[in-house]
């Protein structure tokens, strides 16, 4: 008997080797282990053992069935591994293939530029305050200190409703209803919209957009001014760029400054962007003019404040390379695909 | 302001700063550079020789080979066919390599076989005229009467070496739009001595009030008025000095008498005129309004109609000039005057600028006038003119002068806080420094009061005389100091923050930002099909099509999906936040509401409802509805719903009428939704709150009913949602069919319905007894019938 189980043995092992096919595997297993395998017809006979012989061959037999087990299973993992690579080497995909896109669109350039320099405010604790398009001609011009017939009017050519009412040529209109309605201290930026009668052509537009600054406190100084717009152009245009104030004038401020920044093109050197000069202007700002704090009602001899107004569309023609203003509101998708 | 910078050298000794540091150091100083010229620049390497011998070419009769000294070590042969020129002349000389006005260079060449190291020069070849040097010849080169150095350069010699600033003038400074101020401003920039002329007051023994009479009869608009006569007028040309420095400020030299009068207004900033004597008729001035539609022919040849705001210089019967603004033909200088009253005057600024303005005629006096001059300048500014007649030899002064003068100005006295100074600007300078900048341009400093020079009038109180010691210890100086303000916390306000999120969502679906045009066409309510009223009209705008102001967004977002049809893109999606504005109020001024646009073509309505809706849902905006809209005629009739929030009806939204569309010339079918934004911001959920997660499985089941065609979803989901209890929670719509197997005029409708308690596992009974209740109920309410 342990003869035959031997033999069954070597049958089973020869079997399974030559094995290629779960099928095949389960026809061995069936041949050998089942119900009516050769295994189990050798167990069958047992009866006809000895009481010594029966415990020896008992467990030979049982070894010997396990054995089989375990050469099915690990032939069995061995064969759905192959199974399972050679099924995964079919699903192989062209990586390159482009994706699947979604139809993203995206923020107007004008409104991303926008949004970046209000942040950049946000950041320094400012808040952001709204004011009319459509303006009397008090808040755009007198309590701007800008009288009747004041020459720095013409600079401003002026579209109007009617004889007092008028669009708003610069957003520090939007200073006054601040100054009004609050009280000080306040920090806060206004960007808008802002109409001149230019008439439209690749660098003029009659609408474009503004952003105003207004900070009123004790003790504000002017290197205040500077401190807080030198940070503002460093985090806009990078830590490298170098910034210069000279002296303006605008009825509004005083003392004023136009703010330069150097040439981002050429560093300096002087370049067809900044006409050779090395520096491009780049914003109008300075101290609250103490008649307009008085205007609204804040003691210039308690509070000082400084202002400043800057030009979205063209710091993003010339991030952007931009040579007509009349794309922005053309709103032509080509263009705005690229933002 | 272009002016000579060799005249105001004249005021500040800056010899040896090159015109790109001077630019730089100005504009530094508040006086900004917007350029210089060179006026000799097409000059260049044409120097001084000295002719050491001369003769004769051997194979040409008319050369010379000359050898000239040019101030190397080494002499050149010029070759040469000017006679005029001996041993031992002075001449120029240009080189090897110069070039000279026309694009000409100069090369070393044989001339008949003999090398020539140059060419000597005419004035032509310098671009001058005969009349410019001396020394120039009729036919032939430059030899000059006196010796200079050779090797130098020859536009030293010639008054070529100048250069033409561009000041841009800012208007609170009239002062600078002269060669004095701007003296000024060079010498306190560069910290070198302001060096003056005070004109002499001169003239023979006769008595000007024999020779004019003046009389100001609007003393409000003219607040000075000086006259002054010259007799025995010799009219001729101006000499070179005076027309080039005319030149390089852009005024025509015309004679000696108007350019004395251009020159003084150059020097001084005082706008002068001078009128032909014989021509006052009564050998008068009256100072006076225009009579209404009084007429004068200006010097520029145009007849010009008056008005009585107008102030006019008149004689005795008619007006001779536009008080400020422009003279009159009819008293010009001509080539055979010989009286002349000089003018020189103080008019009232505003009603300078308005004149101009409403005759279109700016000029050189009319933009001085109208920024307010110093009343001061008109006694220094006529005698200087005076000054110069003699000068130039061109008449006889008469003795004393016409002075009108009611009120005389005077200077402005303020007090020097050095502490509040410095407090302000956040600086430490030092009250000797801030003493020696007022001092330079022109205050005077006394103890602890400034008294500012009646030029200054823009120097009003504390802050500008801190702006002029800013900008004159360098704005460059000022530390930059970190701001330390007690102001809130700032940030965007909620409504502002969710405006940015409506924004961004937007674009992820992919609808592209647009910003359009305030302004639209005066008849885009019309072209909607709309009604005009409430519309904001402007004045004076740039034609018609930019009359309006928008008072919705479709026009002009309708415009932009038009453009990029034409353009051939497909599938444009576009939004806008944008304000549009109406109802206007004198007091209250216009309805400015932010309203919301979104639309665009290949789409359709429920791609575009499906977006508003999950824009909405992310909000938190929960209870919108759609309803179909009233009939109008910007929208399709089938295809538009009234969007309600809350009980306010927020916005429209659906296909643009047809007929709409092709007026945009639109081909294809548009979508486009316009929703007021405070609407939205309104009812979105500021605050979330966490529901617990259900622990008990929800059960769903399908609903299929026949149903009246004309019976609208929303109905059925009111009813469903209104029925099914607190345990239904989700109801989706998943298919509506009408064709085979249904009835005409009926349509299939079917819907999954889930239920979830929070409490407990539904049981079969639970839910077929909601079902039965929803099936129930539509039955009863809206007709329909279980398939």
């Amino acid at each position: 008997m342990q003869e035959q189980l031997e033999r069954i043995k070597a049958a089973a092992v020869q079997a399974l080797k030559e094995s290629e096919a779960l099928q095949a595997l389960e026809d061995v297993r069936i041949k050998y282990l089942g119900k009516k395998g050769e295994l189990t017809a050798v167990l069958r006979g047992m009866g006809a053992l000895s009481a010594e012989e029966r415990p020896k061959i008992g467990q030979l037999a049982n070894n010997v069935r396990a054995s089989i087990e375990d050469l099915i299973e690990a032939k069995k993992k061995a064969l759905m591994e192959k199974e399972q690579a050679a099924r995964l080497a079919g699903e192989r995909l062209d990586v390159t293939v482009p994706g699947t896109r979604r139809a993203l669109a995206s923020r107007h350039p004008l409104k991303q530029l926008e949004r970046e320099v209000c942040d950049i405010f946000i950041g320094m604790g400012f808040s952001i305050a709204e004011g009319p398009d459509i303006e009397s001609e008090y808040y755009n011009f007198e309590a701007l200190n800008l009288p009747p017939d004041h020459p720095a009017r013409d600079t401003q050519d002026t579209f109007y409703i009617t004889e007092n009412v008028l669009l708003r040529t610069q957003t520090s209109s939007v200073q006054i209803h601040v100054m009004e309605n609050q009280k000080p201290p306040f920090k806060m930026v206004s960007p808008g919209r802002v109409y001149r009668s230019d008439a439209l052509d690749a660098t003029h537009s009659p609408v474009f957009h503004q952003m105003e600054g207004l900070v009123v406190d004790k003790g504000i100084t002017m290197g205040d001014l500077k401190g807080t717009l030198e940070a503002f152009l460093k985090k806009l245009y990078g830590e490298d760029v170098r910034v210069r104030f000279r002296p303006h004038h605008f009825p509004f401020t005083e003392p004023s400054a136009e703010v330069d920044i150097s040439c981002f093109v050429c560093g300096g050197e002087g370049c067809r962007i900044c006409k050779g000069e090395g520096w491009i202007e780049i914003l109008g700002a300075g101290m609250v003019h103490p008649k307009v704090l008085r205007g609204c009602g804040i003691d210039p001899e308690i509070y000082s404040g400084f202002a400043f107004g800057v030009g979205l569309e063209r710091i993003a023609m010339r991030r952007y390379g931009i040579d007509d203003i009349r794309l922005f509101l053309e709103n032509d998708v080509r263009f705005l695909k690229q933002f | 302001m272009k002016i000579s910078l060799n005249w105001i050298q004249e005021y500040a000794d800056i010899a040896g700063i090159s015109p790109k540091d001077y630019a730089e150091a100005m504009t530094l100083s508040g006086s900004k550079v917007e350029g210089f010229a060179e006026v000799g620049e097409a000059v260049q390497n044409v120097v001084i020789g000295k002719i050491l011998e001369k003769e004769k070419h051997p194979d040409a009769d008319r050369l010379w080979i000359c050898k000239v000294d040019v101030g190397t070590s080494e002499t050149l042969q010029i070759v040469t066919a000017a006679q005029n020129m001996e041993a031992g002349d002075t001449v120029a000389v240009a080189l090897h390599g110069a070039t000279l006005p026309g694009g000409i260079t100069i090369k070393t060449g044989k001339l008949r076989g003999v090398v020539s190291q140059g060419m000597f020069c005419s004035h032509e070849e310098l671009g001058l005229s005969l009349s410019d040097i001396p020394g120039a010849a009729e036919d032939g080169i430059i030899v000059f009467p006196k010796a200079y150095a050779p090797g130098t350069n020859v536009k030293k010699v010639v008054g070529l070496d100048d250069v033409v600033v561009d000041f841009e003038i800012t208007s609170n400074r009239p002062d600078c739009l002269s060669a004095i101020g701007l003296g000024r401003e060079t010498a306190a920039t560069f910290g070198k001595p302001f060096v003056t002329h005070t004109p002499k007051m001169t003239g023979n023994d006769e008595n000007i009030n024999d020779f004019i009479k003046v009389q100001v009869q609007a003393p409000e608009k003219c607040t000075r008025y000086i006259a002054r006569g010259v007799k025995n007028i010799r009219i001729a040309p101006s000499p070179r000095w005076m027309r080039d420095r005319l030149t390089a400020s852009g005024i025509r030299p015309i004679n000696n008498i108007v350019d004395i009068t251009n020159y003084v207004m150059l020097e001084y900033g005082q706008p002068m005129h001078a009128f032909d004597r014989r021509y006052l008729k009564g050998g008068e001035i009256i100072v006076r309004c225009a009579a209404a539609d009084e007429t004068i022919t200006t010097l520029d040849g145009v007849s010009r109609k008056l008005d009585s705001d107008m102030l006019v210089i008149a004689d005795a019967t008619r007006a001779v000039a536009v008080a400020g603004v422009m003279g009159g033909e009819n008293s010009e200088i001509q080539s055979d005057t010989t009286e002349v009253i000089f003018e020189s005057a103080m008019f009232h600024g505003p009603s300078v600028r308005r004149a101009a303005k409403r005759l279109g005629l700016r000029t050189e006096s009319s933009a001085r006038f109208e920024k307010g001059l110093d009343s001061t300048l008109s006694l220094a500014a006529v005698n200087r003119a005076c000054e110069l007649v003699e000068l130039l030899d061109a008449g006889t002064v008469i003795g004393g002068m016409v002075d009108i003068y009611p009120t005389p100005s005077c200077e402005r006295v303020l007090p020097l806080d050095a502490d509040k100074i410095n407090h302000f600007l956040g600086t430490s300078i030092p009250r000797e420094r801030m003493e020696e900048i007022l001092t330079a341009i022109g205050f005077t400093v006394k103890g602890d009061q400034i008294s500012v020079p009646t030029f200054r009038a823009d120097v009003e109180e504390f802050a500008d005389v801190a702006e002029e010691i800013a900008r004159f210890y360098g704005y460059t100086e000022i530390p930059a100091t970190a701001l330390s303000s007690s102001a809130g916390i700032g940030g965007r306000s909620k409504s502002q923050a969710m405006e940015e999120r409506i924004a961004d969502m937007l674009s992820v679906m992919g609808y592209y930002e647009v910003m359009t045009s305030s302004f639209t066409e005066r008849g885009a309510a019309e072209k909607l099909g709309r009604s005009s009223e409430g519309c904001i009209f402007i004045k004076n705008p740039l034609g018609e099509e930019n009359a309006a102001m928008r008072n919705t967004l479709l026009h002009t977002n309708l415009e932009v999906l038009a453009h990029n049809a034409n353009q051939r893109i497909a599938n444009v999606r576009t939004f806008e936040i944008g304000k549009i504005y109406k109802d206007l109020d004198e007091k209250t001024l216009a309805k400015e509401p932010k309203m919301l646009f979104i639309g665009g073509y290949h789409t359709d309505f429920y791609a575009v409802k499906g977006d508003l809706e999950a824009l909405f849902a992310s909000l938190g905006v929960s209870s919108v509805r759609f309803e179909t809209a009233p009939e109008n005629a910007t929208f399709h009739p089938g295809k538009t719903a009234a969007i309600f929030i809350g009980e306010e009806e927020a916005g429209i939204f659906g296909a643009i009428h047809p007929e709409i569309a092709g007026r945009y010339g639109l081909e294809t079918e548009v979508f486009a939704a316009e929703i007021a934004l405070d609407a939205i911001l309104a009812n979105a959920a500021e605050n979330k709150t966490y529901k617990t997660l259900a622990r008990f499985p929800a059960v769903t089941r399908d609903l299929a009913f026949l149903i009246d065609d004309t019976v609208q979803a929303g109905k059925v989901y009111e009813v469903i949602k209104k029925y099914a209890g607190g345990r239904a929670e989700e109801i989706v719509l998943f298919d509506i069919y009408k064709g085979k197997q249904v009835p005409m005029g009926k349509k299939s409708m079917a819907y999954k319905i889930t239920f979830r308690a929070q409490d407990k596992t539904l049981s079969e009974q639970d839910v077929s007894r909601a079902l039965d209740k929803i099936v129930r109920m539509l039955e009863k309410e809206l007709g329909a019938s279980l398939r």
